[in-house]
Formats: C-alpha cells, structure tokens, sequence
C-alpha cells in the first residue's frame, strides 16, 4: 500500500518560536530546539522526522511563514 | 470645447474650474459659506461627461481622507469646506503633506473661534500658513480676490501642487464665495488617461507592476536618521517653492509713501481705498500677496526702505502683520486694521485707520 | 527513503507566498496578524491580481503591513481606511481595493468611516482583525473588549457601567444595505485557517465583481496584550471570545454560500 511520507524545513532565522505549529501538527513532528537562532528564539524543528505526513497543518498556521512542507508518495 | 463668459458666485466658478480642468474627483461635506461648491457640481453630473466622481462624504474627516486616498492614487482631486470643517481636515492635510500628495483644498472662510459665524472672515491665516495640522510642514496658499481667481487658482493649484508634489489650498472667504462676478471660464482639459497618470506620478500606488518596486503612501518613519532625511527634503523642497513660487501684485506702489497690505477682499476694498485716498493727496498703495506662501518677504522688504509706513489690512485681529513685520525687521512701523465680527470695512474706514495708526 | 529525497522541489506543497517578502515581520510571536497577511498575499496570487491591488494599512500593529506584502499601499490615518478605500475605488472601479483594520482603528476611532462606507455599497473589502485589545499601544481597552477582560485601562475588568458593553460592530454591518457579504472567522487552527482563506477569497471576489463592501471580520489573538502564551491565547479564544463574536457568515447576498 502508498504511503505518505512528509518531511518540513523550517525558517530558522524566521521563526520565533511561538509553538502554535507544535500545537497545530498531528502526528506529533515538531518540537522546539534546544539552540536559539540570532535573535535569541529557540526554533521549530523536525523531532520525529518518521512521523511526518507532510499534512501542511504546521505552515498553515506559522504565523511568519517559516515552514515549508514537502510531501511524497512511498510505494 | 472653449472659453466661456459667465455671470456666477464663486463657489460656483470653483467647480465649473475643477471639472475644466480635468479634475478626478471631489470630496466634500456641506458647510455655509461654500456649499454651492458641491451643489453646483452635483447639479452638472460631470460624471456623465467628463468622468470627474462627486462625492458627498460624511464628514469633513471622511473627505480629506478621500481627497488623501484619491490622491495617493495619482488622482487629481479636490476637497472644499469653510473654517471648522478645514479644522477637522487639519489631520488628513498634515497626512498629504507628509506624504508628499498632491492635493487640493478650498477654504472659504468664516468667523471663529468655534463655530463662531457665517459671516466673511480672515482669520485662518495663520491655519493656512504655520502649520494648522501637526508636524514641519508648508501648503502653496493662494488667496484669489475675484470670482475670476476663483475659477483660475484651480487650475494653478493643480499645477503647483503637482509639480511639487505638495498639497495647496485656495484660500478664500465668504466675500468670494459668495459675490457674483462675470468670469471667464478656462477651456476643457481632458482629464489625463491611467497612463498619463503613471508617467506623470511613478510613485502613485495604482497596483505593483512586475518591474518595480512597491509603491507605499506613507508618512510614517520610525528610523531616526531617515526621518530626519525625510523632513530635510521637505524643507528643501519648501525652499524651492519659496525661491520659485512668490505670487503678488502691486497698485499704484511706484511712488507711494505709505503701503496697505491685504489680500483676498480686503485687496478688493484696500484698492478703493487708495483711490480715495489719493484724491485727497494721500500717496498710498497697496501690494497684494496672492501666494499667502510662500510670502512675498522679498517684496515687501524692498518697500521698507520706500514707505514711511505700512498698514496690515486683514479680517482678523492680526495675523498676516506679523509676516509682515518679519520681512520689514523693524525697518518702518507696521500695523494692522481688522474687524472681526463679520463686519466689512468701507474704503473710508481703511483710511481712517490709517490716518490713526500709520500716519 | 531519507529526508534528502523527500526535501526535493518537486515534493513542495506548502510555502510562503511569493509576495510576502523576506522582511521579518515585527510581530510579537504567535501573532494572529502573520497568519492573515499570508492568507491575503497567498490569495492574491492565486486569484493573478496583485498587479490590480490597493491595500490600506491602518494605525496599529498592522500599519507596517506594507513591509511585508509587495504590493501597492496606502497607510490611512487611524480609522479612516474605509473613507481612503471608498475613493480608490470610485476613482480605480476595476482595482481590488482593501482596508486590513483593528478593533480600535475600525470600531472606535473609524466607526463613522466604517458605517459610511458599509452603507454606501462601494465595492471594497475590510479585513477587520478583533482581538479585543490595543496591542501596538500596549494593551488598553478595545472596543471589542469583554465584559471583565483585563486591559491597561481597564485594570480591573471592563466594568460595563464605567466602560459600555463590547461592541458587535460586525452585527451592525451585515445591517446595512451596502454590505453584501459580512463574516466572522479565526485563524487558531489549521482548518480555522482554510475556512478563514476561503472568505477572504470570496471576499476579494465580491471586490471585482462589484457586488458591494464585503466584511471579513477575524477574531484573533494578541497574546502579548492578553499576557498569555500564544497557545494559551488560542484556548482562551475559545473559551472567551468566540461565545461573544460567534464564527460564521452573518450576512450574504451574493447567492453562493460557499463558506458555511
């Protein structure tokens, strides 16, 4: 059976660190770095790269369009 | 189609000079002693001919924000009001200016303070000219003294205010507004096509175009040291105009040894009044700033050292004198004559004010 | 199959528009105003008009807005976007014209202009962010502030005695007649989002077609000025502001209700 597989590249110098896409993913992927960018905010990244399914829900409500998500089919 | 001779108000040759003119739009909200601006235009429909929008708006606020947001499209657009709606409009026009818009504003003043009369009145000089609204900033004021001007400083406000891309006002008062007078009326422009428009004002906000940057109407800097650089362009610009821009006329100054200085309706009665005064073998004359600013300084400088004295004729309790002042620097004595009621001086009473005050 | 094969251009689904810039945005984190510049630029785009665009910016947090979508703006004095609008698109009838205003600059200071413009019918598009509160000005009572909600000037709760009742500016809209389409939606969850990007885009749509003045109210979070974690903000939306500004369409005559 097709898979989905999902993986996202965050913005690392964009992002502020305001956990609404931790909130917002399903699966569970995301957590906050331990390592602050420039601007001192610790940073969305992939914690449970297996988990992704590339849904999107994360960018949707990045409030600073941080997120890229991409998505693939795995036979 | 051509020039035509009339016989009408001159609120009413204000709108048949905007739609002449090639105006885009006007914005404004019923206030005596102009609302014949906004009757007349809505009585044309020159939607149906030239495209030239009328708006009623509902406020005076509401207008001049119009007239900003028109504006910041490239549009050649007008508001006009009296003394406390021009009040209200103070902050839209502190806008305009600071955003470097193009505009036009009529006032057709009144009494004040407050709500103060219907009456004629001059007594927004110093609104015109200092500021009126917040911030460093200058508006081109001219100060018609005809019905004829009325209908002719449209058109020249439009150019200025384009050329420099600066707001102007058209200074007037009740007298002008409302006396009737033969006029002859400009010849149809056409109103320039959304091309012409982008040519003429690139920075004009009409929709981002592939090949450029974004355009943004905006006043609003919160760097320190490009704020700064902001307001030093404005004051250069204001010193172009001042070099450039002084409007005014003189009557019967060649040889005179005392000097009335009045615009707008008083110039209209100062002039009768050196008539009569020379009669009486009075040698006065009378020069009349028609750019309220920038102000012919230069001019009235230059007859310090001709006159014994001047006399600041004014429908206020003396506003323009001390610009006046300013440029005699204590050279001559200067004073004012003024009612403030909405009474009119005679000729008569001018002279014997200055018989009083400067003689 | 790693990361590396997934991270390729032709798996892309989801991104920044092209139009919101690279500029970082001033926003407090978590902020609600991000999410809806996105929605507008990503609609814009999708819909081919940004070359036929005039946004206004108002006085608030969102006057910087024209940082970071590139297109054409004009940024009003507080409250009087909608008077601005109306004469844009009098003068430019084929531009999508459209007003982004907070609680304070649309009901408080502009609520004349509101109105005017609402009743007039031009067709223009309001995208109202209510989050209860001033935020650029550091969190003072709004217009829309709830019965007991905390604020600078309100240090106590809003006391309806001493302040008024939170007003429901968009239930007075979706009265007028010049309005044809009044909605109110979030943007705190994923599918809030969608259903949020949909009204915008009819919204806009109404803008061209000139069907009349089209209201997109987002209630929306400030969880600096709430004092609240942006998570916690959005529970506390929901808890709080939506029972008071209740999501939905309150008003549509276009004749597809495509957004219930």
């Amino acid at each position: 059976m097709a898979k989905i597989k999902g993986a996202i590249v965050v913005n690392k110098e964009r992002c502020k660190g305001c956990r609404l896409c931790v909130v917002a993913c399903p699966a569970k992927v995301i957590a906050m770095s331990k390592q602050v960018n420039s601007k001192g905010y610790n940073y969305a990244q992939m914690a449970n790269e297996d988990a992704c399914v590339g849904c999107a829900s994360c960018g949707i409500v990045c409030p600073d369009g941080c997120i890229s998500v991409y998505k693939v089919k795995v036979d | 189609m051509s020039e035509e001779i009339k016989l009408m108000k001159g609120n009413e040759a204000i709108a048949h000079a905007a739609i002449r003119c090639g105006c885009d739009g006007y914005f404004g909200y019923p206030i005596t002693p102009q609302s014949e601006v906004l009757e007349t235009l809505m009585e044309i429909e020159p939607w149906k001919t030239t495209g030239m929008n009328v708006l009623q708006a509902e406020s005076e606020i509401a207008a001049i924000n119009m007239v900003y947001g028109g504006a910041g499209t490239g549009k050649k657009v007008l508001t006009s009001s009296s003394s406390p709606g021009v009040s209200l409009k103070q902050e839209g026009i502190s806008y305009l200016a600071g955003a470097e818009l193009p505009a036009l504003i009529v006032n057709v003043m009144r009494g004040g303070p407050g709500l103060g009369t219907i009456q004629p009145s001059q007594a927004d000089y110093f609104q015109t000219v200092k500021g009126g609204g917040h911030g460093d900033y200058r508006l081109i004021a001219l100060a018609p003294a005809s019905v004829q001007e009325m209908a002719d400083f449209v058109g020249l406000a439009f150019d200025l205010a384009f050329k420099y891309r600066n707001p102007a006002i058209i200074l007037a008062d009740g007298v002008i507004g409302q006396m009737m007078e033969k006029v002859v009326l400009p010849p149809f422009k056409p109103r320039r096509t959304d091309e012409e428009i982008e040519k003429e004002c690139p920075w004009a906000a009409v929709g981002k175009k592939k090949n450029r940057e974004r355009n943004v109407i905006t006043s609003l800097e919160l760097d320190p040291a490009v704020m700064e650089e902001r307001n030093n362009h404005l004051q250069r610009k204001y010193k172009t105009i001042e070099e450039n821009e002084v409007r005014y006329e003189e009557y019967m100054c060649e040889d005179a040894e005392y000097l009335f200085v009045a615009f707008g309706s008083s110039a209209r009665i100062c002039q009768k009044a050196v008539e009569l005064a020379r009669a009486q073998g009075i040698k006065v004359g009378l020069l009349r700033p028609i750019t309220l600013w920038p102000f012919p300084t230069k001019a009235i400088a230059k007859y310090a050292d001709q006159v014994k004295s001047m006399l600041s004729v004014e429908l206020n309790a003396g506003q323009m004198v001390e610009d006046i002042r300013l440029a005699v620097n204590g050279k001559v004595k200067v004073e004012h004559f003024g009612r403030l009621g909405g009474i009119v001086y005679t000729p008569d009473e001018i002279i014997e004010a200055m018989k009083a005050k400067i003689m | 199959m790693t990361i590396e094969d997934i991270i390729k251009p032709e798996n892309l689904v989801y991104k920044k528009p092209d139009i919101m810039n690279d500029r970082p945005m001033h926003y407090c984190p978590g902020c609600s105003h991000g999410v809806v510049h996105k929605l507008i630029a990503e609609v814009l785009e999708e819909m081919g008009v940004v070359e036929d665009t005039i946004g206004i910016t108002p006085v608030g947090c969102a006057v910087f807005a024209y940082n970071y979508l590139d297109i054409d703006w004009e940024e009003a004095a507080h409250g009087r976007a909608p008077a601005m609008a109306v004469a844009i698109k009098r003068l430019r009838p084929n531009k999508l014209v459209f007003t982004y205003q907070g609680d304070g600059d649309l009901a408080a200071i502009g609520t004349a202009e509101t109105i005017h413009a609402c009743n007039r019918g031009d067709s223009i598009t309001i995208i109202f962010i209510n989050n209860g509160i001033y935020g650029m000005t550091g969190g003072q009572m709004a217009p829309t502030t709830l019965e007991g909600m905390k604020t600078a000037t309100c240090p106590y709760g809003r006391n309806t005695k001493l302040n008024g009742y939170p007003l429901k500016i968009t239930n007075l809209l979706k009265e007028l007649d010049g309005t044809c389409y009044v909605t109110r939606q979030s943007v705190h969850t994923a599918a809030a989002v969608r259903k949020a990007k949909k009204a915008i885009r009819k919204a806009f749509e109404n803008n061209l077609n000139q069907k009349g003045v089209s209201v997109v109210e987002i209630v929306s979070t400030c969880n600096s000025g709430w004092k609240l974690t942006p998570e916690k903000a959005n529970e506390w939306m929901e808890q709080n502001m939506f029972p008071a500004y209740p999501l939905g369409d309150l008003k549509d005559t276009t004749g597809d209700s495509q957004t219930k």
